[in-house]
């Protein structure tokens, strides 16, 4: 398993710094809270991380420096990521949104064959998710929270080694929630997972350890409790918490 | 996979069926007049089928296909004119204008069958490479790609337009008097390229089917739907979109090629702006993102162009447009969709998903 290492990320937008200077460590095996108020710069440093947005500085998981890099090969170093809203092939199956999610290392005579059988890692991860039951229904027709566990399926056959979730409980009812935290710890015993969430309740479950932004600055980090009891932390959140 | 199998009894049958429709009725049931019209729908249609796998499953909106339609029709032309020239001759047109001494060098090769014929598929595929991977690569999108390949079209037609000493300018190349050593007057041999334009065609469909029932139609659907979610999965879409575009080229570029001996002319006129947006409404009015809509739908869209415009010269234009625009505004599925609509109304809806059960979390992640 590896670790994920930010040093100095900065992210500027015409001008505008959406993440400023952040020093981040999360350890192998953790289960990282990224937590801050609303333009905090969270789904930005995602973005950073992934490849999506330009950003200076330093990006390391285990060996591999990832800035620089299109979106595509960081994929393949296994970091894998889900969105805000749920972005799954609305006009696939279930079956077929794994299936695709599993073949990047495809060859052609492969990708040019019709799939004939089901691949182990998808039926694995189909009754991980509970979707096994669904698996031929198009995934447009999935229920909200269905969507989001689908998406977290698709991490787990793309067989990532570093999940960054974007707020994943976002919309969901409580068991759903308490479903996710739980596929969460399963999830995480043999990766790293980055969980960006705006649900106080959710993060004391489930967080491992928090860090949380504040206008594109690390302003605080720890774990739940040391998070919490932090002066400047309550301040932003004003009674939150 | 029960229904995978149920599916291609029935596919084989829709191909029996449609075999025995272009190889058996239809030479029976139309004259020879109508035999050669229903081949030069049957080479629009190839290109139909192209465009329904790169604008119906990719969401490549190709308005320049009459590029490669072109490419491959010239290349067949080029060929044609000098084997009826025999070796060493220039082509009738040029001696008749007088302006070249010689044979211009990018015609020599042509006159060689082993490098025109594949010339009629792989340039138009070699093209499309260039043009695909440039625009994929910088994430040129939507209407500007739509744009930039009717921009094409245009400067393809004015390029042959103003180089008529070596292209046969506005009249194009035409007066064929043989193909392969078979004469084209002769209803005989008439037939013949019908025949070679049916079984292409159906040839093209058995392709285009199991591209879209690969893995990779599959991943195609998912660039459409979500480019961006496609790479972070690891994989390049503008790979996925080349290859689909690259293959729809190809297919334009046979049709191209088969309909010189089927029609007896390729012209600027049939290449440009206009008949590249043609092919276009064609597939839209037949469906899209099916295998067989974009084939009907290039049919009767011809057909009707033929009978109307015959009639009602000025009005084919308008209404066209106006056929184009009903479809995209109250069936975007095209004529194909209308059976499934039927079929739904007679079915119950299938029931909805049942709203969010917990995951199961009993088993190991072995992923
Ligand atoms: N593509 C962009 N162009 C300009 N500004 C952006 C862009 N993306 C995000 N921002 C800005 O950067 C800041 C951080 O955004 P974001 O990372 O989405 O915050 P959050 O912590 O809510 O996820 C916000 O002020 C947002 O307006
Ligand atoms: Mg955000």
């Amino acid at each position: 398993m590896s670790g994920l290492v930010v040093r100095d990320l900065r992210v500027v937008f015409d001008g505008f710094v959406a993440v400023d200077g952040v020093d981040l460590e999360v350890a192998p095996g953790d289960i990282r809270f990224l937590i801050g108020p609303n333009g905090a710069g969270k789904t930005t440093l995602v973005d950073a991380v992934t490849g999506l947005a330009r950003a200076t500085g330093s990006v390391r998981f285990g060996d591999d420096e990832l800035l620089g890099r299109p979106v595509h090969r960081i994929a393949r170093m296994g970091v894998g990521r889900t969105f805000q809203t749920a972005t799954v092939f609305e006009e696939l199956t279930v079956l077929q949104n794994l299936d695709i999610a599993a073949g990047a290392g495809r060859g052609v005579l492969t990708m040019l064959r019709r799939r004939r059988s089901v691949p182990a890692a998808v039926s694995s991860a189909l009754e991980t998710i509970g979707l096994a039951d669904l698996r031929d229904r198009p995934a447009g027709a999935l229920a909200h929270g269905q969507k989001q566990w689908l998406e977290i399926g698709m991490l787990l056959v793309q067989d990532v080694k570093l999940l960054l979730l974007d707020e994943p409980v976002a919309g969901m009812s409580h068991d759903e929630r308490d479903a996710t935290g739980e596929l969460l710890r399963v999830v995480s015993a043999d990766r790293t997972v980055v969980v960006i969430e705006h649900d106080m309740d959710f993060m004391r479950s489930f967080a491992n350890t928090v860090t949380v932004l504040h206008a594109g600055k690390v302003l605080s980090e720890g774990t739940v409790a040391q998070v919490q009891a932090d002066p400047a932390v309550q301040q932003v959140y004003l009674g939150v918490g | 996979m029960k229904t995978g199998m149920r599916l291609s009894w029935r596919a084989g049958l829709g191909f029996a069926v449609g075999a025995a429709v272009l190889f058996a009725v239809a030479p029976v049931a139309l004259s020879d007049f109508r035999l050669s019209l229903l081949a030069k729908y049957l080479c629009l249609a190839m290109v139909a089928v192209g465009i329904g796998l790169a604008w119906g499953r990719g969401g490549l909106l190709t308005l320049g296909q009459g590029v490669f339609f072109g490419l491959g029709g010239y290349a067949m032309a080029m060929h044609m004119k000098l084997a009826d020239a025999g070796p060493g001759e220039m082509p009738d047109f040029m001696q008749l204008y007088g302006q070249l001494d010689a044979l211009p060098w990018w015609w020599r090769p042509f006159a060689n069958p082993a490098f025109a014929l594949p010339a009629t598929v792989l340039l138009p595929m070699l093209v499309a490479f260039l043009l695909g991977s440039l625009v994929f690569r910088r994430r040129v999108r939507g209407a500007y790609f739509a744009i930039l390949s009717q921009a094409l079209a245009a400067a393809m037609a004015i390029l042959l337009i103003g180089q008529q000493g070596t292209t046969g300018g506005t009249n194009g190349l035409t007066d064929f008097q043989g193909f392969f050593g078979y004469d084209l007057d002769d209803p005989v041999n008439q037939r013949m390229v019908y025949f070679i334009v049916a079984g292409v065609l159906l040839l093209l469909l058995a392709l285009c089917r199991q591209l879209m029932q690969s893995r990779y139609g599959e991943l195609l659907v998912a660039v459409r739907d979500s480019e961006e979610r496609v790479r972070f999965l690891g994989y390049d879409p503008a790979n996925v979109k080349l290859v689909a575009y690259v293959t729809a080229a190809g297919m334009a570029g046979l049709a191209g090629a088969l309909f010189v001996p089927a029609v007896g002319i390729i012209n600027p006129a049939l290449i440009g702006i206009v008949p590249s947006i043609e092919f276009v409404i064609g597939v839209a009015v037949g469906g899209r993102a099916s295998l067989l809509g974009p084939v009907l739908g290039a049919v009767a869209v011809a057909w009707a162009r033929t009978t109307l415009s015959e009639e009602f010269p000025a009005a084919w234009t308008y209404l066209q447009g106006l056929l184009f625009v009903l479809v995209v505004a109250f069936l975007p599925g095209g004529l194909a969709s209308v059976a499934r609509l039927v079929r739904r109304r007679r079915r119950p809806p299938p029931d909805p998903a049942p709203v969010s059960p917990a995951p199961v979390l009993t088993q190991e992640v072995t992923a």
